[in-house]
């Protein structure tokens, strides 16, 4: 899969004209146009023709543009994929995901949709979201299902209801979802992303969050407010000495790669491959930060 | 293709256009009502028009209220409302959008 930074994943009600006009000028890492939650009964078709010519007309940076499309079970779900497809949308988000066979339904919809609109064939992306007990437990497989997949991402409401319990601030009613998705993300080889938080007034315990899902190793979060992506970039930014490490092994890569040797060392000792993968991760999040500049060097303030 | 049943797409919101069609006799009527009327109202007309006339509908009434709506969100309302009027808003005509 193409290695991208996933910090943010900013939610966009589908059916809001002037929300997805402005949804572009925030610097979110991925814009997700939501045609299911967010938009009501009546207006499905609506949010579904004004998602499909924004994604025709409007540019929106390098941000990576997913959609969340209607329950697979619901008379929506085939044309919003269909017009998605036809859109040339990066990433189909499955709600309430819970098995294997709803990804393998997602896709076979999806193929048929690149072959009728002359699409390349597998590059329309998928995603899934796991809001209950069901869909943690095959998680796993679901994380596996597709070539396709790009990302797992927990929905907390859904969940927590049908775990019979409701979020609390320390989230440990989240604990071992959180986990189950990472890990299964990580066997992947895909990205996991956090739920919302929804209590804007509390600014605290946003971070508190971002903060614990960051450090379980989270690629980042869902969104529903353009404030919070600063917040959430912040605390992605790494520190002056982790970029200067990152630099010192990248510039040992360098030097291998000079002398034409396939073992990379650093200070007279070996350089293991999962050090050279978290310096590379860390220096891409430094230059998305604005810290380096492309060539790999510190941008003075 | 005949407009029979009336249709309203869109909401008054800023950035939005509300779009009402009817059936029609006299080509595309249009009514518009939009602050910004003197700078893009020929330019509303012509997305209006050329959005209705890919149905392959020659005459329908029009009633627009445009809330400094882009052209591609015109184009969206407008499209929906002639979906909502034919019948056809589950089963999207793919030629036209």
């Amino acid at each position: 899969m193409e290695e991208r930074l996933r910090r943010t994943m900013m939610f966009v009600p589908g059916n809001n004209a002037g929300m997805v006009r402005d949804a572009g000028i925030y610097g979110a890492d991925s814009i997700m146009f939501d045609l299911e939650d967010a938009v009501s009964l009546a207006e499905k078709d609506a949010a579904r023709i004004l998602v499909y010519q924004a994604l025709q007309t409007q540019d929106y940076g390098d941000s990576e543009l997913v959609v969340r499309v209607n329950d697979i079970d619901s008379k929506y779900f085939k044309p919003d994929v269909f017009a998605m497809v036809k859109a040339g949308v990066d990433v189909i988000r499955l709600p309430k995901t819970e098995s294997a066979a709803m990804i393998h339904q997602l896709v076979q919809v999806i193929e048929e949709a690149e072959k009728k609109f002359n699409r390349q064939p597998g590059s329309t992306h998928v995603m899934a979201a796991i809001e209950s007990a069901k869909g943690v437990m095959n998680v796993l497989e679901i994380a596996q299902a597709s070539d396709r997949m790009i990302g797992l991402a927990l929905s907390a409401e859904d969940y927590t209801t049908d775990l019979k319990t409701h979020r609390y601030p320390d989230g440990a009613e989240l604990e071992f979802a959180r986990n189950m998705i990472l890990n299964a993300a990580r066997t992947a080889g895909i990205a996991a992303f956090d739920t919302v938080f929804t209590n804007m007034n509390d600014e605290e315990g946003f971070k508190r969050e971002v903060e614990h899902i960051h450090e379980l190793g989270f690629d980042g979060k869902s969104l529903i407010n353009p404030r919070q992506i600063d917040m959430v970039n912040q605390i992605y930014q790494p520190s002056q000495v982790e970029i200067e490490d990152a630099l010192d092994v990248q510039a040992a890569i360098e030097e291998a790669h000079r002398q034409g040797s396939g073992v990379i060392s650093m200070n007279g000792q070996m350089v293991d491959r999962p050090v050279v993968l978290r310096a590379q991760r860390v220096i891409r999040l430094a230059q998305a930060s604005g810290l380096l500049n492309e060539e790999g060097e510190f941008i003075e303030e | 293709m005949e407009i029979k049943q009336t249709a309203l797409a869109g909401t008054l919101e800023s950035s939005d256009i509300q779009v009402t069609i009817s059936q029609g006799n006299h080509g595309i009527e249009i009514d518009l009502d939009s602050s910004v009327e003197k700078l893009y109202g020929k330019q509303i007309r012509k997305v209006i028009i050329e959005t209705i006339q890919a149905y392959g509908i020659e005459n329908a009434k029009v009633k627009a209220v445009d809330k400094g709506a882009l052209d591609c969100v015109i184009k969206a309302r407008v499209m929906t409302a002639v979906q909502r009027a034919l019948g056809t808003s589950d089963e999207p005509n793919w030629e036209v959008l």
